[in-house]
């Protein structure tokens, strides 16, 4: 019985991914596994191949090895749109959110990924009532913090099995860390999530699971509260 | 004074048909970064089409109702060359994007592909379509200025193609699609769009606007295989000059091009009206280089 619940609560598996830019190998042989109802924390310095981890994931980049399993199911030979069909919302590094369209039809392309959604759920302004204030007025004309919180919105307003999201605090002010954090934590009780991550506060107060990346590769994991604290800020700060 | 009205008259007549084309290479080139130069060969598809309906209608239906293959051949002619458009595109193009070269000298290759076509099927002569009998009239406005209504019908077309750009570009969910395909084609296929389908349709529609620009050209004189080269270039202008991506762009683009250069051939001479009319679009460019409605915004700034 135990082991089922652990098969039910493993969303996302990565098993022995391998990706390349143009040939050369930058991801060898990465293994992650993230659960419903955790946050898990991807770390690592600059290069590692974090963010190449992800898009993997959601195939934005050559993976000639490995499998990518979403709730039991191979997505590995998927395309990118189907895997986000399949329950991936992602919010990537920069955010990228669509500059020239408004906030409100950013969000409505977040619904293309799930067509029962029909209309903006309340809780998306419930998460960020910003965005309720902003609705007509373009993406891009947004500050920082407000395009984190619209592609967060994006990603979650489809009800992804799995939220994947790369240096969600990267150029926010700490305040609206504190509002993101908030609403990843609030998230996490519907979903998988998987983060990537450099600045250590916020992955000491979030996360459930790390793993930590080396030269492409997984060079350890563990519980969060089990991880050597000074390991972690050795890492980092290199 | 009559003269010049004329001119003018004429001129917004062409700059209306520019925009036509304008509006199908903006959405083309100005949104999926293809350099079509078979752009000009749908116009002329469009065209042929309009004449090959003609024929068909005179054979099927009575005189009474000849009229009314013009109004059909609009249709047609948006399905026919929509429908070579995704052809071409998923035959050809999509494995073009993101190489602007290679995809300037593949269309190329297909534009001339499509006149040897289209001349081994109809001959080297130019045919021609009759003008239906409501649009076969002028009106006397003053002296000896008249405005024709076959004109006046083509602005009137190219106002409603505007409006049904505008609304499904910016009112339906395919349109939704299509633009954010177009700014951030992995962020779009990331949030579950199919960018594949995207990008067929969006060429079945800037294509199938060049065919009913080519139905509405059919209208104005003889149709033949190179009809689409005298266009293509003013075309691109037109997008260029107005701002590429942007349709109130495009009106402006046209607008500068097909009135610009007849009213400077007006007052000078043909040949020294061209080449003002290249002047004033090299100093627009010199000033706005991405045309005169490039798009501004914090994200786009950084």
């Amino acid at each position: 019985m135990c082991i089922l619940a652990e098969e039910v609560n493993s969303m996302l598996t990565l098993e022995k991914v391998t990706a390349a830019y143009s040939g050369s190998k930058v991801l060898f042989g990465v293994d992650i596994e993230a659960k419903k109802g955790e946050i898990t924390c991807l770390i690592g310095r600059n290069g590692v191949g974090k963010t190449t981890t992800i898009r993997s994931i959601m195939g934005l980049v050559d993976t000639p090895s490995g499998d990518i399993q979403l709730d039991g199911k191979s997505i590995f030979k998927l395309p990118v749109y189907a895997r986000a069909k399949a329950g991936i919302g992602y919010v990537p590094q920069g955010r990228d959110i669509f500059p020239q369209l408004t906030v409100k039809e950013n969000i409505l392309l977040g619904m293309e990924a799930n067509k029962s959604v029909k209309e903006i759920p309340d809780y998306i302004f419930e998460i960020f009532p910003i965005l309720k204030d902003f609705l007509q007025r373009r993406g891009g004309d947004l500050s920082g913090g407000q395009q984190q919180q619209l592609a967060i919105a994006r990603a979650i307003v489809s009800k992804p099995k799995v939220l994947i999201l790369d240096e969600p605090t990267e150029g926010i002010q700490p305040s609206i860390i504190q509002d993101i954090g908030k609403a990843i934590m609030k998230l996490k009780e519907d979903m998988a999530i998987l983060m990537v991550e450099q600045y250590l506060e916020f992955i000491l107060d979030i996360s459930d699971k790390c793993y930590v990346m080396e030269k492409g590769r997984i060079s350890m994991s563990g519980k969060t509260e089990e991880l050597d604290k000074e390991r972690l800020q050795q890492l980092l700060s290199m | 004074m009559d003269l010049l009205l004329m001119q003018l008259f004429n001129s917004l007549s062409v700059s209306s048909i520019l925009l036509l084309a304008a509006l199908g290479l903006a959405i083309t080139f100005g949104l999926m970064g293809v350099i079509n130069m078979a752009h000009g060969e749908l116009i002329m598809i469009g065209a042929y089409t309009t004449y090959v309906v003609q024929n068909i209608w005179k054979s099927v239906f009575p005189e009474s109702l000849f009229d009314g293959y013009f109004i059909a051949s609009i249709f047609i002619s948006f399905l026919v060359t929509a429908g070579i458009g995704v052809l071409l595109e998923r035959g050809i193009i999509r494995h073009l994007y993101g190489r602007a070269l290679d995809s300037l000298l593949v269309t190329w290759g297909i534009s001339l592909v499509l006149q040897q076509l289209v001349r081994s099927i109809f001959g080297p002569t130019n045919v021609s379509v009759a003008c239906p009998s409501f649009l076969d009239k002028n009106i006397e406005v003053i002296g000896m200025f008249s405005m024709s209504y076959k004109r006046l019908f083509i602005l009137a077309l190219v106002i409603i193609c505007c409006i049904l750009i505008g609304l499904l570009m910016y009112r339906t969910r395919q349109g939704r699609n299509i633009r954010a395909a177009m700014q951030n084609r992995p962020m779009a296929a990331s949030l579950g769009v199919n960018t594949a389908r995207c990008d067929a349709l969006t060429f079945a529609i800037g294509s199938g606007f060049a065919g009913v620009a080519g139905c509405a050209i059919a209208l104005l004189g003889p149709i033949g295989p190179t009809i689409g080269q005298s266009y293509i270039v003013d075309t691109f202008m037109a997008v260029v000059v107005g701002g590429v991506g942007r349709i109130v762009g495009c009106i402006t683009g046209s607008a500068i091009i097909g009135m610009g250069g007849p009213i400077f051939e007006f007052f000078t001479t043909a040949s020294l009206g061209k080449v003002l009319i290249f002047i004033v679009v090299i100093i627009i460019l010199q000033f706005c280089p991405k045309g005169i409605f490039s798009i501004s915004n914090r994200v786009l700034d950084e």
